[in-house]
């Protein structure tokens, strides 16, 4: 059933962005959640939380995203859940944004000078406290700008929920192509969309990282 | 819960897992050859290209960064065919990882030139050094050490991105994941046992580009 | 009864003992001198008074409790303390007045307009009220150290700790910080103050005290000790530093 590419096929590739949106802030909200918990028990004085963060950056930063995708596919069934795309794509999202973003901000943690810490100690304020009230504040600067571009990678890597049968942008140009077979005007299409969402953020990340240079 | 997990019939297929293992070694390595070599050319057009060649590498970054890998493998081995040029699909791989890594290479390979102080290198010329001179005993070096952890990374991540030439079906370490859990419908376990490999395999480059890094930059 | 003891207090970092078997006391309202070389010990010593660095052995009092037991809570015992650093180390993204208010704040949960006019009484005493606004980075650096200073008074401690707080300082702006410090000695506030400012020493120092590799050298009345130093090593490092 092959048809022409026609004006039609555009749109439902630009509709089919919105899922790779999607995707993506679920895949940031989780990824943020548990980055934060990771950087967190990263900077703790209790070495056995310090190591176990560690061990689970280190564990999902040296495996395939596309490894993670399948795992939960595949796994989560065996839990008793229900084979859904939606879910095994967010959860392993989840599981590498986390590991990532973690990563991220505790390289932002660890650039705030210990003397900083020592000052909150000195005055009494408790190790939560600091953090809030002293390190935290001053981290989030810095970690903006790798955060944003991170956003950049995760847009991207959500192409890879298409192996799963996901339907987002990716998955829906192969559908597309199957039914039109115009493989370069589909997948240059997608490529441009792509760029569209990424490119900015691309900028805006430089220029944050920029005027953190000039700042300080 | 009741599941009961069974290693053995996907170990039964340790020679396809060798195999495939064999092709995503193989992958790895070409395209980092050839992407350090597409990032080196493209940092040097960058920096020192007339000013058109300069516009046209700073696009094909942009345009590589800005984009998912699995399109760009998707462009090579399904849209390039439609011009004519027919390509297996270990080829197809070889070529979109290397102009994935390229781009990547190209931005670190530049960071690290400019990141040279200027004084070195007019120190340098102010001695009498050649231009070449000066490039080889002064930049060089000094670069390629701040270069270095960023590629060695960088060489870590595309290695484990290899993985997507899966979706082409060449017969990569993560296709055979397929292959097998076609074979014994084990799928949970083969994915397992796969991303194990990889772990192992990410550990030992981070291995060997530590040791690398000592033999080449330690007490200099 | 002192308000400082430390009795027979061994610092080691891994094999290098920094502290060599350091006993002394500070009686309330007493100005005691820390000096010596760098690497002497002098900073480590302050550090281990308010608990930032442990110590591997003997035992530090602070008001009848043990600042080196575990049991010890440090941080009710870091707020009866005060400590000034040489690199001031004042939070860059908060102001002057939040600078100042966030530990009361924080941790004596106090209101915030009584925070801030606490914040205008201790500013005052270091003659910065009219900065009360401003972030530290539009600050010189005897301004920032002077807060820092306020910022350390607004816990109203028992006892302040300088350690080298005018060293990161131009000559000229040393001048104002000190005049700070010479005006909290005269309102009786108990102050152990590790400097490489003789003269100011001499002037305003009860006791002063020479360490030197790890030990306690030489220690007496601030006119003594530095007019007719008894040991070698003293009467060297203050030849050094005197020219």
């Amino acid at each position: 059933m092959i048809r022409e590419f026609g004006f039609i096929d555009f749109m439902y590739l630009l509709a089919a962005a919105r899922w790779t949106v999607a995707l993506s802030g679920v895949a940031f909200l989780g990824g943020g959640l548990v980055g934060l918990l990771v950087a967190l028990m990263r900077v703790t004085p209790l070495a056995p939380v310090r190591w176990l963060a560690t061990i689970y950056v280190q564990a999902v930063q040296g495996t395939p995203l596309l490894a993670w995708l399948f795992l939960f596919y595949f796994g989560l069934p065996l839990v008793g859940l229900v084979v859904n795309p939606w879910i095994a794509a967010a959860t392993a999202f989840a599981i590498y944004a986390g590991a990532f973003l973690g990563d991220i901000w505790r390289g932002a943690l660890a650039a705030i000078p210990r003397t900083q810490w020592e000052a909150g100690a000195s005055l009494g304020l408790s190790f939560l406290d600091q953090l809030r009230y002293i390190i935290m504040p001053q981290a989030v600067r810095i970690a903006i700008p790798p955060t944003v571009g991170f956003l950049v990678q995760l847009i991207k890597n959500t192409s890879l929920a298409a192996a799963i049968g996901f339907v987002e942008l990716t998955r829906e140009a192969q559908i597309t192509n199957a039914s039109t077979f115009r493989p370069m005007t589909v997948f240059v299409i997608v490529a441009a969309i792509y760029f569209a969402m990424c490119f900015p953020l691309t900028q805006w990340s430089r220029y944050l990282e920029q005027r953190l240079h000039v700042a300080r | 819960m009741g599941y009961r997990f069974n290693f053995r019939d996907v170990f039964a297929q340790q020679d396809f897992l060798l195999e495939g293992l064999v092709l995503t070694l193989q992958l790895s390595f070409v395209a980092m050859a050839l992407g350090l070599l597409v990032g080196v050319t493209g940092a040097a057009l960058r920096l020192y290209g007339p000013r058109p060649v300069r516009a046209v590498v700073a696009t094909y970054v942009e345009a590589i960064r800005n984009t998912p890998l699995l399109v760009q493998l998707f462009l090579v081995f399904f849209g390039l065919p439609s011009l004519g040029i027919r390509l297996d699909a270990t080829t197809a791989s070889i070529i979109a990882l290397t102009v994935n890594l390229g781009a990547y290479a190209t931005e670190i390979v530049r960071a690290g030139l400019q990141a040279i102080p200027r004084a070195q290198i007019e120190a340098g010329v102010s001695l009498g050094l050649s231009r070449l001179q000066v490039f080889r005993y002064i930049v060089l070096m000094p670069a390629l050490r701040v270069m270095y952890p960023a590629l060695a990374s960088q060489f870590i991540l595309l290695m484990l991105a290899t993985s997507v030439v899966s979706q082409i079906s060449a017969p990569d370490l993560f296709h055979t994941a397929s292959i097998i859990q076609s074979r014994t419908f084990r799928d949970f376990e083969v994915y397992i046992v796969v991303a194990a490999l990889y772990l192992a395999l990410a550990l030992a480059f981070r291995l060997a580009f530590a040791g690398l890094y000592q033999v080449a930059f330690a007490r200099r | 009864m002192s308000l400082v003891e430390l009795s027979h207090v061994v610092k080691r970092f891994g094999t290098n003992t920094v502290l060599d078997d350091v006993s002394m006391t500070v009686a309330p309202g007493e100005i005691i001198a820390v000096i010596g070389r760098s690497g002497s010990g002098k900073s480590t010593m302050l550090r281990c008074i308010n608990g930032l660095e442990p110590i591997q052995d003997g035992r530090i009092l602070f008001d009848g409790a043990v600042v080196n037991d575990p049991q010890t809570d440090l941080r009710a015992l870091r707020q009866r303390v005060g400590i000034v650093f040489q690199s001031y180390n004042l939070f860059p993204h908060l102001s002057v007045e939040k600078n100042i208010t966030l530990a009361p704040r924080v941790v004596k949960n106090m209101s915030e307009s009584e925070a801030r006019e606490l914040a205008r009484e201790v500013l005052r005493k270091v003659g910065l009220e009219e900065k009360i606004g401003a972030y530290p980075d539009q600050l010189s650096g005897g301004q920032q150290q002077r807060v820092a200073i306020a910022r350390s008074l607004a816990m109203r401690p028992q006892l302040m700790l300088f350690d080298e707080i005018t060293s990161a300082l131009d000559p000229e702006l040393t001048g104002e910080v000190l005049k700070v410090l010479e005006a909290m000695a005269g309102d009786g506030m108990t102050m152990l103050l590790v400097t490489h400012e003789i003269g100011f020493a001499k002037r305003v120092a009860s006791r002063v005290v020479f360490m030197h590799q790890g030990r306690i050298w030489e220690e007496g009345t601030a006119a003594e000790t530095l007019s007719a130093p008894r040991t070698q090593e003293l009467e060297t490092f203050l030849s050094a530093v005197l020219h």
